[in-house]
């Protein structure tokens, strides 16, 4: 295989693993910018997707079985992010790092519970045979390269959620509304929005759009009890690097953190990766505090 | 007159606990020292995290750094110059690299079991600092942190040991670890470092420092505006917090006999922050008596039902943070009961969606 081919097929497995980590990101940036509060439970949302897609597949037609599997994990895990809104986040939103606290003690029992459920080896979810096989180059300056379709099909359906997101923000009066209550919340509410609502339509999208992620997730590598965690911690990378709630910045930050741990991983082992990913986003609030994207305002403190 | 009362409430502590070894067997003795050493890493997140309002994620890290370091004097200093430490022969390393080389000498690694931390922190802190990155980031960096630095460990068996980590020591500055009398010695060190750090923090606490750190957590801004430059002070209550760290790293090292990524992690610092939430965040007595009532639940528990656990931890986790933020320290402070209180009556009137707009802790709808 050449050095091109080589390169060209990490670019392309880290557009895959950033549109993973753009699913996991996107929910827990939006309800960042809208409450100032992490959910350390994020993670676990994703592994209740995973564990969907495990179940769904168990008694549906493997062809399109990970088709019905996306809509019902997003609902699962949105109901799932309902309720932790309802009983936890929303009670403490005044208190952002006990929010933090409070839902990793959440994370913890999700995890025990599915260790309980199904035991702590990972579960295989098999990709439907349309998504089995890979696109192969066999000649030319990419000879070698091998580019699987489940990562077309990823890449794919992320661009398609990311877009119908944008329009939601952009196009519908719901999207304004969140718009509104992100710029400013005391203002938004005076206005006459209904911010409780917003606070938990987005929260509960967000956790969705995790559960989303995990079936995705599912394709690529067996669901354990703990999947959430490895891709939780690039997760809040990407929201630092993205900026508050902002729907291009957290896209932008996935990109960044999918490319450098994938091209990087080219010269270095995995874990050295991790630690350059580290200085770099270390590195780079030196330029944007921020975050890409920063909302400009003039209120005096911002997260 | 009350202070004089808390006082003897502490003397009376630390007397019961230099008095152990005559009244527990030696297993539950070595069990005590190592949770006292945890105890000195939850004496520093006191003032890191109950004074500063700084969360840190990743003091694994630090109390790792104080351990590998005085690991790594352990496994050279009974070895013929030249001689290789027995898990980097294994993996086939040739010659000891300069960063091993300079912990043969025991007063550079010991006074290293803190300084490591610190500067690291150091470091660390004035990078995320100075540009004036909000708690929430902060944490989040942190816990990205101590990833970073397990897999790290794992990942390069040849230098640190690997899953493995760092163990099979036998003499520590000539005296046998192995004897009991030497254990008895390392368990009074750590509860001489732990009542050292404990009037070191209630003195600093006490001080102008301390007031400025309680401010900084309440509202940075207010204090910017009135003159103080808040960066060296959150730097250098995070550095303390990672010299003790390190300095809780060390003592459990010596008394578990081995430091590895498994005790170190994202879970295990997390671990950490669940001591001194138990215990009271802004109490030290109350750390100290949460990391051990912490650790020795988890000892029962984990042993009789490892599947009960976590369910245990979480729960806890969840039930102090909403309802009892000042922890078991705050149980001794009327106000504290009294949120308690109230807090229980809202959950009780209506577990629905009621906002909790009388909540003591800082709003952030007028922040905005």
């Amino acid at each position: 295989m050449s050095e091109l081919a080589l390169f060209v097929g990490q670019l392309f497995n880290g557009a895959s693993v950033a549109s993973i980590f753009l699913l996991a990101a996107l929910g827990l940036a939006l309800s960042f910018g809208l409450m100032r509060v992490i959910n350390m439970a994020h993670g676990e949302m994703l592994m209740m997707g995973g564990y969907v897609a495990y179940l769904t597949l168990k008694f549906t037609p493997p062809a399109y079985g990970i088709l019905i599997a996306i809509p019902i994990a997003f609902v699962v895990s949105g109901i799932a992010g309902a309720i932790l809104e309802v009983l936890l986040v929303h009670r403490l939103a005044s208190r952002p790092l006990d929010t933090l606290l409070a839902t990793w003690g959440v994370s913890l029992c999700l995890q025990q519970g599915a260790r309980s459920i199904f035991g702590p080896i990972g579960d295989e979810v098999t990709a439907p045979k349309w998504l089995g096989g890979a696109f192969q180059v066999t000649h030319g300056a990419l000879n070698g390269l091998s580019l699987p379709y489940a990562r077309m099909f990823i890449i794919g359906f992320t661009v398609v959620v990311v877009a119908a997101l944008g329009l939601l923000l952009v196009r519908t009066r719901i999207g304004l509304y969140v718009r509104a209550v992100t710029q400013d919340r005391d203002t938004a509410e005076a206005m006459g929005i209904n911010i409780r609502k917003i606070d938990l339509l987005i929260f509960s999208l967000g956790t969705g759009l995790a559960g989303v992620a995990g079936v995705v997730l599912a394709m690529l590598e067996p669901v354990t009890p703990s999947v959430g965690q490895a891709y939780i911690v690039p997760a809040f990378l990407v929201v630092i690097l993205g900026g508050l709630g902002s729907l291009i910045g957290t896209t932008i930050a996935s990109v960044m953190v999918g490319l450098i741990s994938a091209l990087t991983q080219i010269v270095w082992t995995v874990s050295l990766s991790k630690v350059f990913l580290l200085l770099f986003v270390v590195a780079f609030i030196q330029l944007r505090p921020r975050g890409v994207i920063s909302v400009r305002s003039r209120a005096l403190e911002e997260t | 007159m009350q202070l004089r009362a808390e006082r003897t409430f502490y003397l009376i502590g630390f007397v019961l606990l230099a008095v152990a070894p005559w009244l527990v067997s030696p297993y539950n003795l070595s069990l005590l020292g190592r949770f006292l050493a945890y105890a000195i890493v939850a004496l520093g997140l006191v003032l890191v995290w109950g004074e500063a309002g700084i969360l840190s994620l990743g003091q694994g890290l630090f109390f790792g750094l104080g351990g590998y370091v005085l690991a790594m004097y352990l496994k050279l200093v009974n070895l013929a110059p030249g001689d290789l430490p027995d898990f980097m022969q294994w993996s086939g390393i040739s010659h000891l690299p300069a960063w091993w080389a300079i912990f043969r000498n025991p007063v550079i690694a010991t006074l290293g079991v803190a300084a490591v931390p610190a500067a690291v922190a150091a470091a660390f802190a004035w990078l995320v600092f100075h540009r004036r990155v909000g708690t929430v980031y902060f944490a989040l960096i942190t816990q990205a942190m101590v990833l970073a630095f397990v897999t790290l460990l794992s990942s390069e068996q040849g230098y640190t040991g690997g899953f493995n980590g760092l163990t099979d020591f036998h003499t520590l500055y000539g005296l046998s670890l192995d004897s009991q009398s030497v254990q008895n010695g390392l368990y009074w060190a750590t509860v001489a470092a732990l009542a050292a750090s404990f009037i070191g923090l209630k003195w600093l606490t006490g001080s102008h420092f301390g007031k400025l750190l309680r401010a900084l957590s309440d509202s940075e801004n207010r204090v910017r505006f009135l003159g103080y430059d808040s960066m060296p002070y959150k730097t250098i209550a995070f550095v303390i917090g990672a010299a003790l760290a390190g300095i809780g790293g060390a003592f459990f090292t010596l008394q578990a006999g081995v430091i590895s990524p498994a005790g170190i992690g994202v879970v295990s610092s997390i671990e950490m922050v669940v001591w001194v939430a138990v215990g009271g965040r802004r109490s030290l007595a109350g750390a100290i008596v949460g990391t051990l009532v912490v650790n020795f639940a988890q000892e029962m528990v984990s042993n009789a039902f490892p599947n009960v656990w976590p369910f245990a931890i979480g729960l806890m986790f969840i039930l102090v943070v909403t309802l009892l933020p000042s922890g078991l320290g705050g149980l001794f402070r009327p106000e504290a009961l009294a949120a308690l209180r109230a807090r229980l009556r809202r959950l009780s009137g209506a577990a629905g969606l009621i906002p909790m707009a009388d909540d003591p802790g800082r709003d952030m709808r007028g922040v905005k």
